[in-house]
């Protein structure tokens, strides 16, 4: 069956709902075997991960631990859970007939906890493959349109 | 005003709790502290190449951090002389001179100034004196590579002023023969919290097990004969405020610390490492080197942590509630690939914004800030532990905290007292 571009964009909603449901090991399901997500630093988004220090540069291991440790209690950081609002904006879609397909966004993540509202607003590009009539991502990368994490302090949920 | 109470009879060691919250102590930590102390302004891997330039905030100033074409390093006030506007906006880049854009007033990279338009406006000896040079810094010394400025013209040389530390910095700077440098991507972050929880926090071993057990559960994960090395050693009182805990940790350090996640391959490179280090400094430092952490605290906002990767911090007030971070990483220069990524993958899962351990001490620390409304009645903080302990701190206890507080009074209550005097 041949993927139409609304198809991908209920993908990426649906990617989108999950984190702000706190559904994150249905998230990381949405992964392939060998699946990554990935922060680079700001302003630097095509950076080495070798000469730089990435917020964020997760294998497939790690990200299934990042959203393992994030349901527990001890998390403490998201504990209780904040509220997300995730927002995707502005999507491209290429190559939609491979199988391995480039979508870009801009995206808006809300997060508020104990009344304070951060906003972290960018750029995501997402590789998905589509195998056995499934989407999966391959790579998620995010990339910050900040100058700094100020006031946000950290990126404690997964964006 | 009374800020701690060190009561070595009782053992028992408080803060008091308006130190986190008052406007007026922080102005006063400003003109005390922030501007009679060594700050760490940067690397100086971070300016190699002459004309090679990064914006640095420190200790409230807006600073250019620059390698002249002379060769010298220094730090420029990053303002015009002319009428004052910021002269560089680029964070960071490669520069022969620096033009303020407002009145485009030029300066070579050393601050001299060397052009202006409307020069017949102007004696002809107009800046005979260099006043109409940026000024840099005049206090700017460095060791083992990592770069300070002091903005009280009268201070005490920093190698004085680091006193003891110096031999915990060796330690990490010893780990490479071709010496440490910076890895692009220094992260900016902030903390709505105290500046002085942060310094508690990087030299506190006790909070490591419940604040952080979610990073201990995955290393559990990856090593089920995890518990063979235990999270123990020694908490230090250094000179002038500083401290230090020294201990044994069960992650993998990419200096010759070898982890059971890591491939054969980097088992045998950690070996080599280790053999390397015995013959430059013998075996008992070489273990020291290698098999042990220290986060080191230099009075009073710069904190080296050489543990599962190499990371310093430094941290300043814009309110009693807020500070600014800057969080750096080092590594060896010209480390092989496969050694960088597993310090990189280290440094990530521990450290940083981003990481599974660094949110949680960021949350702790504003929950204590959001209760430090309760200040009017609940006054004291208690940094007691191992007062009692005979034969020296162990590194879970609170010495190296109680070396930072001891000194951080000595120098409000001499402020104090000089004000009494004059009236």
């Amino acid at each position: 069956m041949t993927l139409t571009r609304q198809d991908i964009i209920d993908f990426l909603y649906t990617e989108a709902e999950l984190l702000d449901e706190w559904k994150l090991n249905e998230w990381a399901a949405l992964f392939t075997e060998d699946g990554t997500y990935i922060i680079p630093p700001i302003g630097d988004p095509d950076a080495s991960p070798l000469t730089s220090i990435f917020y964020v540069d997760d294998d497939r291991k790690r990200l299934q631990d990042r959203a393992e440790r994030l349901l527990k209690k001890e998390a403490h950081v998201e504990y209780p859970h904040s509220t997300t609002v995730q927002n995707y904006h502005n999507i491209r879609v290429s190559n939609l007939e491979s199988e391995s397909i480039t979508v870009k966004c801009n995206f808006t993540t809300h997060r508020t906890k104990r009344e304070v509202v951060d906003t972290f607003v960018g750029k995501q590009v997402f590789e998905l493959v589509h195998v056995n009539n499934q989407l999966s991502i391959k790579n998620k990368k995010v990339i910050l349109a900040l100058d700094s994490l100020r006031p946000h302090g950290k990126i404690s949920l997964i964006l | 005003m009374e800020i701690i109470r060190d009561n070595i009879e009782k053992s028992e060691f408080l803060v008091h709790r308006s130190v986190f919250a008052d406007k007026e102590i922080l102005a006063r930590e400003r003109a005390e502290i922030f501007n009679k102390c060594w700050l760490f302004i940067g690397h100086e891997t971070e300016v190699p190449e002459k004309g090679d330039y990064r914006r640095k905030k420190v200790g409230g100033r807006n600073l250019l951090l620059v390698h002249g074409q002379d060769d010298v390093i220094r730090a420029l006030y990053n303002t015009c002389p002319h009428r004052g506007a910021l002269v560089c906006r680029e964070n960071e880049g490669n520069a022969r001179a620096f033009r303020c854009f407002y009145h485009a007033w030029s300066f070579k990279n050393d601050g001299e100034l060397v052009g202006m338009p409307g020069k017949d406006g102007f004696p002809k000896d107009f800046n005979a004196d260099g006043t109409k040079n940026m000024k840099a810094v005049n206090r700017f010394e460095s060791y083992r590579g990592f770069m300070f400025v002091n903005f009280d013209e009268d201070a005490i040389s920093l190698d004085e002023y680091l006193g003891n530390a110096k031999e915990y910095i060796d330690l990490v700077a010893d780990q490479s023969e071709s010496g440490l440098e910076t890895l692009g991507g220094i992260q900016e972050y902030s903390v709505r919290a105290n500046w002085k929880l942060i310094a508690e926090n990087s030299v506190d071993l006790y909070h490591g097990m419940p604040t952080h057990k979610t990073y201990f559960d995955i290393k559990q994960s990856q090593d089920a004969d995890l518990k063979r090395v235990k999270l123990e050693g020694k908490g230090v009182q250094l000179d002038n405020g500083h401290g230090v805990m020294e201990y044994v940790a069960p992650w993998g350090r990419p200096i010759a610390q070898w982890t059971p996640i890591w491939d054969d391959n980097l088992k045998k490179d950690m070996e080599e490492i280790k053999e390397g280090l015995v013959e430059r400094f013998g075996e008992e430092r070489a273990d020291r080197i290698a098999n042990y952490n220290r986060n080191i605290l230099i009075f009073p906002n710069l904190v080296i942590n050489d543990i599962m990767a190499i990371t310093a911090r430094t941290f300043y007030p814009t309110s009693p509630g807020y500070m600014e971070v800057q969080g750096y990483s080092f590594a060896p220069k010209g480390e092989p690939d496969a050694h960088r990524k597993a310090r990189n993958t280290n440094f990530l899962e521990f450290l940083g914004p981003g990481g599974f351990a660094t949110p949680d001490d960021n949350e702790a620390l504003e929950l204590c800030q959001e209760a430090y409304n309760n200040n009017t009645e609940v006054q004291w903080n208690d940094i007691s532990k191992g007062m009692s302990r005979e034969g020296g701190a162990l590194a879970t206890d609170e010495l190296q905290m109680r070396s930072f507080w001891r000194q951080y009074n000595a120098v409000l209550q001499e402020s104090y007292n000089k004000e009494v005097a004059l009236k």
